[in-house]
């Protein structure tokens, strides 16, 4: 269906080519995940598929790629629309239209479909992916799960044969993947479509996955996801937890793991992990670095969160988590003085965010946003960090050593929008820290970024948190609230659900649990480091 | 075309080129007069129609333009107190400390007595305009530009295209600038000055045009444009009849509009422009394989509509070319303008689409569930419809939170 040949492709600004001599075979009906670390050339590899690389993004590409037939040279993405649908990253920058149905018309009215069929497809798609009860809503008032199966459907209702998805759950809550998922193995069941997905949590999609192909410097490799993971670069948790117990074949679903995972669990039966005494070691009785009492706070009319009440003391690392929308940014935003409080009160160490200057501010507490682009003006990272040094009256150097020691490889004179994601992080990370801020907020940090990038996070955020600083994290990321936090806060609706240890919350409820703790369930591991420590102690 | 549609009971979104017809009509009246009384009505009547028939949960930015307006009317005022403005009075207000300009600037001088005649001439100038970008507004309200925009005949490809993109460009743009400033906060920075909007321009307009290119690419994935291009002779027939067609629309409007220009030359131009566009897609539909979802039907209530704000375009019109008094407002001296009734009335008639036009359905459902006397904001979840719109409101919320994660 989908055949690369020898296929290369090079942009104009870079000395080394993204892909090279790409051979890549995809049958009709197979679902196929691309893996790699962040910038190893994922979304250049999908865009090859519909023409957009080269016809739209410019560059050189050598080699051959077709798709049912039809050369990619000869045919621009347009004429290539009824075979294949794209979905890119970010679902809500691609909608062309105002409302739902629009905006699943749209692609069958480019392609000519006559009306009556295109009604009835329409129907049909509203079914399909659970929208019938948004139809006439506008596109922008939907949540991030319903606007990723708006585009879905936008690209389905066409009746391509291919559909290439780049990241389709890395903006979503745990349980709005499972929804957009589900939506998608249903399709290549009863359709027979084809299906090539990129996706950095791997952990999600990868028992869903008939082969598997993973991009290393620039080059594929593609076989069965047992083996593919095997040698992967990026994997997820239960196949780390595979790759230690020595299990063969590697499991790649919870299913199977939990069924080879008897003799691990006899051998740890009755130990406890040492995070559990960690945490309830560090809740000490310091002054709170953030209090908040009956905190209200709105957004426009609306009332975001509804009575708040949390502590966060020195050397603790908090994870707050919560559906899309439920007020976890919100809550970030007001302990910065960002949003103005409608009721109750916020301290940072003991003074009111709104009151102070933003000078003052940086000094009590750094936030480092979803997007952490909005923090870079600078032309290149070394000019960022004099910024940011200036900014503090730091003494020169103080944040490109921080640099140094987030992410050692950053060049000074690369410009910010050329670093990858994860670079891009601890940039903003370095300069928030620059002011040595005792209370550091970040939010959703782990959004686009590969496993390695993330293990280099979790390391940095613990040696903050053991110097004494406190850490929230707001996260849809189970696996990462796994390895990081102590503590975990769920906000539902803007008021707190639960507040407690990370072990007793994750391990509590099967949305939020990360995968080795299903695998290793009713006992209370979280992370395959966890296991690993307790397997070499005994 | 079933005969539901010509009732105007049936609940559906009005055709959106009857909406911007009849907004265009308000504004050919509010063009031709500078009573303020006359301006005044038009942009009520804007806003009554709006208030009435806007369909809930759409954007409206009718009061941004309303805001756009006074700006206008302000900036009028202020310069033609500075400058002068070249309306000569007697009646002084106050006099500003002048600076002595080298003699042949015209009438141009810098400060200055400022008279009530000069200022109320400046006023009713720029209230006239006020009303104009009312009038716009209010299409922008009842029918969203990007709906007018289905209509564009792919064989404007191009100019599709960059309309579209332009659309989501502008509001991006504003919610960009927003997200930038408050991360410019927790750099230690208030994001104020003009040396800090001057480091704000770059990755606000940087990640404005990311988002476009993006939007461009999701178009031409999904097939914009295609086949299209096939036959380049016909298609360039197509194009230049189309461009000479929307030109001699846009001149016709203008004529219509701009009361200086030739009386009778902007309808001829208007209605030849309408015929060249109407033919160019007559042209290029043969030819086009787009097709249409769920087309808007235009029935009787289209009309309608579209009459009501043609006839109140054709009063004021019809009014000032008889030079009826009260229509331009006499300024030296300055007299308190009265509003002549037969134009006043004219304006009335684009009331009617008020009543005489659809509702759009969200709004119909809430008034099924909140039937008279209930007020429309402060009530929450008695039914479907409003739980819906209330649910609306809060998941678009979240959303916005999401975007302005930074904030």
């Amino acid at each position: 269906m989908i055949r690369f040949e020898n296929v290369g492709v090079r942009f104009a600004d870079s000395a080394q080519p993204v892909l090279r001599g790409v051979d890549l075979h995809v049958e009709e009906g197979e679902l196929v995940l691309v893996v790699g670390a962040t910038g190893s050339g994922k979304t250049t590899l999908l865009r090859c598929v519909n023409g957009l690389v080269p016809h739209f993004s410019g560059g050189t590409l050598s080699g051959r790629v077709t798709v049912d037939g039809r050369d990619t040279r000869t045919h621009r993405p347009r004429d290539l629309a009824d075979v294949v649908g794209v979905v890119g990253q970010d679902p809500a920058a691609a909608f062309v239209t105002d409302t739902v149905e629009e905006e699943l018309a749209y692609g069958m009215e480019s392609l000519g479909v006559h009306g009556d069929v295109m009604r009835r497809r329409v129907e049909e798609t509203l079914d399909l992916l659970g929208l019938a009860d948004v139809r006439q809503r506008a596109l922008r008032t939907l949540s991030g799960g319903q606007q990723q199966r708006v585009a879905i459907g936008g690209v389905l209702a066409a009746h391509p044969r291919v559909l290439v998805l780049d990241e389709p759950t890395s903006a979503l809550d745990p349980v709005a993947a499972e929804e957009v998922l589900a939506a998608l193995t249903r399709l290549v069941h009863d359709l027979g479509l084809t299906v090539l997905l990129a996706e950095h949590r791997l952990e999600r999609v990868v028992q869903y996955a008939d082969r598997v192909v993973v991009i290393e410097n620039g080059q594929v490799s593609s076989d069965l996801p047992a083996a593919a993971m095997a040698m992967s670069p990026v994997s997820p948790p239960i196949v780390n937890l595979g790759r230690l117990a020595g299990w063969s074949p590697l499991p790649l679903s919870v299913r199977d793991a939990r069924r080879v995972a008897g003799p691990i669990r006899a051998t740890l039966a009755g130990r406890t992990p040492t995070r559990v005494v960690r945490s309830m070691t560090t809740a000490g009785h310091a002054e709170p670095l953030l209090r908040t009492r009956a905190l209200v706070v709105n957004r426009g009319r609306r009332t975001v969160l509804r009575g708040i009440d949390l502590d966060l003391r020195a050397g603790e690392v908090v994870a707050l988590m919560g559906r899309n929308g439920s007020g976890k940014s919100t809550l970030l935003a007001a302990s910065c003085g960002l949003l103005p409080v409608r009721g109750g009160s916020v301290r940072v160490g003991g003074l009111d965010p709104k009151s102070l200057r933003p000078r003052e501010l940086l000094k009590h507490v750094g936030l480092v946003p979803q997007d952490p682009g909005v923090l870079l003006y600078g032309e290149t990272v070394g000019a960022e960090c004099h910024a940011a040094d200036t900014d503090v009256s730091a003494a020169p150097g103080t944040t490109r050593d921080l640099l140094v020691h987030l992410a050692p490889d950053i060049q000074d004179s690369t410009h910010p929008r050329d670093l990858s994601e994860g670079q891009r992080l601890a940039l903003a990370l370095a300069i928030v820290l620059a002011g040595q801020p005792p209370l550091v907020l970040l939010d959703e940090p782990t959004r686009g970024l590969d496993y390695g990038a993330k293990t280099r996070l979790v390391a940095s955020l613990r040696s903050l948190a053991a110097a004494g600083h406190g850490v929230l994290v707001a996260t849809h990321d189970v696996e990462l609230v796994a390895e990081l936090a102590d503590r975990v806060m769920v906000i539902a609706d803007g008021e707190l659900v639960t507040d407690g240890p990370a072990a007793a919350v994750l391990a509590g409820s099967p949305a939020f649990a990360p995968q080795v703790a299903k695998v290793m369930h009713p006992q209370p591991w979280l992370t395959v480091a966890d296991v690993a420590a307790a397997l070499e102690a005994s | 075309m079933t005969r539901a549609l010509h009732d105007p009971r049936l609940p559906r979104l009005l055709h959106p080129a009857a909406w911007w017809a009849w907004a265009i009509g308000l504004a050919m009246a509010a063009s031709r007069t500078t009573n303020p009384l006359l301006l005044g009505l038009v942009v009520a009547v804007a806003g009554f129609v709006v208030a009435s028939r806007r369909e809930l949960g759409s954007a409206s930015p009718f009061g941004a333009f309303l805001r756009l307006g006074l700006f206008v009317i302000a900036m009028r005022v202020v310069f033609a107190a500075l400058l002068g403005g070249g309306v000569p009075g007697t009646t002084v207000l106050f006099t500003l400390p002048e600076v002595p300009l080298p003699a042949g600037t015209g009438g141009v001088r810098l400060g200055g007595p400022v008279t009530l005649e000069g200022v109320l001439a400046a006023a009713y100038d720029g209230a006239r305009l006020a009303a104009v970008l009312a009038c716009i507004g209010a299409a922008n309200a009842l029918a969203s530009p990007r709906r007018l925009l289905r209509y564009v005949p792919a064989t404007l490809y191009e100019v599709g295209t960059a309309l579209v993109v332009a659309l989501t460009y502008a509001p991006q743009l504003v919610e960009d600038a927003k997200r930038v400033r408050s991360a410019r906060r927790l750099r230690g920075h208030d994001g104020r000055g003009p040396r800090e909007l001057a480091r704000l321009a770059v990755p606000v307009l940087d990640s404005a045009l990311e988002r476009s290119l993006d939007l461009a690419a999701s178009m031409e994935s999904r097939g914009y444009g295609r086949s299209v291009h096939r036959d380049a002779g016909s298609r360039r027939k197509a194009t230049a009849l189309t461009l000479i067609g929307l030109c001699g629309v846009v001149a016709g409007v203008y004529g219509m509009l701009d009361g200086g220009s030739a009386p009778l030359l902007g309808l001829p131009l208007l209605l030849a422009g309408s015929a060249a566009a109407a033919a160019s897609l007559a042209v290029g539909a043969r030819r086009e394989p787009r097709s249409r979802y769920r087309p808007d039907p235009w029935a009787a209530p289209e009309w309608v509509v579209l009459l009501s704000g043609a006839a109140a375009g054709a009063f004021v019109l019809v009014a000032a070319q008889r030079a009826v008094p009260g229509i331009v407002l006499q300024t030296s001296p300055a007299v308190w303008p009265t509003l002549p009734w037969l134009p006043a009335l004219g304006v009335l008639i684009g009331l009617l689409p008020a009543w005489l036009a659809p509702l759009p359905p969200l709004r119909a459902l809430e008034r099924e569930n909140h039937p008279r006397g209930s007020t429309r904001s402060g009530t929450t979840g008695a039914g479907s419809g409003a739980d819906s719109i209330h649910q609306e409101d809060t998941i678009q919320d979240s959303n916005t939170e999401n975007i302005r994660s930074a904030s």
